[in-house]
């Protein structure tokens, strides 16, 4: 029962299957959940990167519109063309070159389509879920080794055309993350068709992970790990499993059925009488451009609790072990995280309150929306009262815990205005959505991640990552994070739009005339460069991150211990770093996950392995 | 105060007032759970830090105080939402003006920009045709129809009298736009094959400026030509009955 040290692993204790793998075996077609972890890990770690790159090119053309791009502009030029056009001075010689309005709708509907289905999901869900959740459990591998194996490669073809599209005639899809028909199918070029059958190997990625989750934590539990002995991230990737798997189909369907619209000429999102550039659209018509948004917004808004609830679970985790003490309300969580998993499947229409919603339909969502806010107060309040009576450690993975609370909030109770349809009808569409979202999934979520990351990375590699420079990475990121998104709720609601390709610009007191009652005053329109620059330094307090990353692999303090962080759930009590089959001896559970700080015990932590 | 802390634009209907209320209320919400829950977060973190806590208390907080505040959250949720929020809309979506006593507008997005179709002054629109519409008919009108004698048309400039509710019956030609005129609170999407009435009373004359509110493709953050101009009774009388006689307009020249 006692865990090995890394030492007494290499000297080549148990170890279940002992062959040697070759390289291939190993890292590339691996069935082991810990290197697909990995795998997941780094391949989404590397989309994030990509997808906030893309995000800069935007700042830059928002703040600067028609400028030619500094640096990279040539370079863009020379791989994809006249999507990034030469400006010429007032003598007619070259300036440099800047983005079209279609490369920053490719930009736009690639940064959403990556951060969320390449970046965060994969992050998130599948890369913690799969290193984490068998540990957890005390199991040792997922369910289906194999699906899991096909899940990592599906995903990554479905990132390879993602992206891949950006390179080829006329460039990636233009109509935004959320696709919307007509626009899909009328942008005459090929980027739509990439996104869709992109789309499909990532859905199918997505489903071949949940029912693998679903799969290993109802049938691999170790004995004694009883349903409410489960740690509070299994709870969370559990849900998030469900989401997954019940809300992807429809979407899938529809995005096949827009590949038919687009290839095969069906109606299946185009209405009869649809006129392009002045003629009758050659479309059989009888359409519906609002089934696409509804089926759309059938996953899109269950996608938002699968960006966030493992983040959640991390962060319950991360919590725990630095307040020394239990998580506060466990069962409280677990409920709430149950009725935010059901509810979320029933409010989708709230993306689409200015459709021309009707009062009934409207009176359900509206309903709905509200319900299920009371949930996610009830687990910010639990995380939030599980620090009283602590005795807290402020290290990097709880400072990014502690960061996400706050963030979290922010992000969480301004959903609320937009929840209502009748304040919806001013904010709806501006920066005020963006920063709304953003808030959730940026300084939420990653915050979140990042916790993660800090916290399980001497359980990866054996040592630890470097504090120092964790903190540094920590107060810079709060701060720019900060300083990148809570200027978006001044633009917001002062009017600003989201999806423009100049910043705002031709909405804009200056351009369109100081009479013009609406138009944009030059305070709102002079946040755009401020942003810009935050996320600009945004970009720049992430390189501590990378080089502690790569550095602490091979130069970090190597950890003494199996369990550095004193941490009680399962995945502390293996081997340092876990071998396959996980455990060096079968692990059997006696108590609930967070028994730190028993009165009477003499250390602060019994881990969930030690008989009572 | 709170008005221009949150920095709410300009208002110019009447039914807007009830927009920036909810929005107001539901900030204060925000505002008052934000501020406990962070003066919570700054005082336990600063209590129980190891160094001033060094031995963490098994069960922690006891009562249940947080269950009384979830409470009294979801309450005045609940007050927002039946109170407030459902009932404004029922009354803005049901039950909106007569036709009779109301201004009645048709309007067409198109990729870029807005055409408008008045009923001139028999109050009757021509028949319209989805199959005759065309870059020069973009409404489909049927030419021969006597009631279109009077009717008149235009392209990126609406004109509407104050204090007058006006009706506008939107659609779209090509893909989806979003009618939104800031000072008015006023957004409505515009959907190709759907007909959506959306309508408002202004409260003061001036010039507005219309803004898509929806990704209508790479021309979207150009389509700022659109203004609603908002004139006294006399003045926009004058100029319907002018327009009205010069009737018959199709619609100007496409985009």
């Amino acid at each position: 029962m006692q865990p090995t040290t890394r030492e007494t692993h290499h000297a080549g204790v148990h170890e279940p299957h002992h062959e040697e793998l070759g390289f291939w075996r190993k890292y590339v077609f691996s069935t082991d959940h810990k290197v697909i972890g990995m795998q997941y890990g780094f391949t989404a770690l590397l989309f994030l990167l990509v997808g906030f790159g893309l995000m800069l090119m935007m700042r830059w053309q928002i703040a600067y519109p028609g400028q030619p791009l500094p640096v990279i502009g040539p370079l863009l030029h020379s791989i994809l063309g006249d999507a990034a056009s030469p400006v010429l001075d007032a003598n007619g010689a070259l300036r440099g070159y800047s983005i079209t309005a279609d490369l920053y709708n490719a930009l736009g509907a690639m940064h959403g389509t990556i951060m969320v289905f390449l970046a965060i999901v994969p992050l998130a869900f599948a890369a913690f879920g799969n290193f984490v959740v068998p540990l957890q459990i005390g199991a040792p591998d997922m369910a289906f080794p194999r699906v899991n194996m096909a899940s990592y490669h599906a995903y990554v073809i479905g990132g390879v055309i993602m992206f891949t599209s950006f390179f080829i005639p006329g460039g990636a899809a233009q109509a935004g993350w959320t696709s919307y028909s007509p626009l899909a199918t009328q942008i005459p070029t090929n980027g739509q068709t990439f996104w869709i059958i992109g789309m499909v190997f990532l859905i199918t990625s997505s489903l071949l992970g949940a029912v693998n989750f679903i799969a290993t934590i109802i049938q691999l539990r170790a004995p004694g790990m009883t349903w409410m002995r489960l740690p509070f991230f299994v709870w969370a990737q559990f849900v998030t499993a469900f989401l997954l798997l019940l809300a992807f189909p429809p979407l899938e369907a529809a995005a096949v059925m827009q590949l038919m619209d687009k290839l095969a000429h069906t109606s299946f999102f185009l209405p009869t009488g649809l006129a392009a550039g002045g003629a009758i659209a050659n479309v059989s018509g009888g359409g519906s451009p609002l089934l696409w948004q509804h089926l759309f917004w059938f996953l899109g808004h269950p996608e938002v609790y699968v960006l966030i609830l493992p983040a959640m679970g991390i962060v319950a985790e991360v919590i725990a072990n630095n307040t020394r003490k239990p998580l506060w309300g466990y069962k409280s969580l677990v409920y709430s995280v149950l009725a935010i998993g059901f509810l979320s499947f029933i409010v989708w229409a709230h993306h689409m309150y200015l459709t021309g919603m009707g009062t009934k339909i409207s009176t359900f969502f509206q309903t709905t929306t509200m319900i299920i806010s009371i949930p996610s107060v009830i687990i910010l309040s639990c995380l939030f009262i599980s620090l009283w009576g602590g005795s807290i450690r402020f290290n990097t993975p709880m400072l990014f815990a502690l960061g996400f609370l706050p963030m979290f909030g922010i992000g969480g109770l301004t959903g609320l205005p937009l929840g209502l349809n009748y304040s919806d009808i001013h904010l709806h569409d501006t920066y005020y959505v963006i920063a709304h979202f953003h808030y959730v999934v940026a300084p939420g979520t990653i915050f979140g991640l990042m916790a993660g990351i800090y916290f399980w990375y001497p359980k990866i590699t054996g040592r630890l990552m470097n504090e120092f420079w964790g903190k540094v990475h920590f107060w810079l990121s709060l701060i720019f994070m900060n300083l990148v998104f809570q200027p978006m709720f001044a633009q917001g609601m002062a009017g600003m739009l989201r999806r423009m390709s100049d910043g705002g610009a031709n909405y804009s007191l200056a351009k369109v005339g100081q009479d013009a009652i609406g138009g944009l005053t030059d305070s709102i329109m002079h946040w755009n460069i401020t942003i810009s620059h935050a996320a600009a330094a945004l970009g720049l307090a992430q390189i501590p991150f990378i080089i502690n990353f790569f550095w602490s692999m091979k130069h970090g303090k190597i950890v003494t211990s199996d369990n550095p962080w004193e941490a009680t759930t399962l995945d502390w009590q293996t081997p340092t770093p876990p071998p396959h089959g996980n455990f060096a001896a079968a692990p059997h559970a006696y108590r609930g996950p967070y028994d730190y700080s028993l009165p009477g015990e003499p250390k602060d932590f019994t881990p969930q392995n030690q008989p009572a | 105060m709170i008005r221009d802390l949150l920095g709410l634009p300009v208002l110019a209907s009447e039914h807007g007032e009830k927009v920036d209320n909810l929005i107001i209320y539901m900030h204060w919400l925000m505002i008052v759970l934000f501020v406990g829950w962070v003066a919570y977060f700054l005082y336990v973190i600063w209590r129980f830090r190891k160094s001033r806590h060094p031995k963490a208390d098994h069960t922690g907080a006891r009562g249940h105080t947080s269950t009384w505040i979830e409470g009294l959250v979801a309450l005045v949720e609940m007050v927002l939402l039946f109170g407030l929020a459902i009932p404004w809309w029922a009354q803005l979506v049901d039950k909106p003006p007569s036709e009779n006593e109301s201004l009645v507008l048709r309007v067409v997005a198109q990729q870029f920009g807005w055409n408008v179709r008045y009923p001139g002054l028999d109050r009757v629109f021509a028949k319209q045709d989805i199959k005759l519409v065309n870059s020069t008919n973009k409404f489909g009108v049927v030419a021969s129809d006597a009631p279109g004698k009077d009717d008149f048309g235009d392209f990126n400039s609406i004109r509407v009298p104050v204090n007058k509710p006006v009706i506008i019956h939107l659609t779209s030609m090509d893909v989806i736009h979003s009618f939104k005129v800031i000072a008015l609170r006023v957004c409505q999407d515009a959907i190709p094959g759907l007909s959506i009435p959306v309508w408002f009373k202004a409260k003061t004359p001036g010039r507005y400026q219309i803004n898509c509110a929806q990704l209508c493709g790479n021309g979207h953050a150009q389509m700022a030509q659109g203004f609603i101009t908002i004139d006294s009774q006399e003045e926009f009388d004058k100029w319907y009955a002018q327009q009205s006689k010069g009737g018959g307009a199709t619609a100007t020249t496409f985009e």
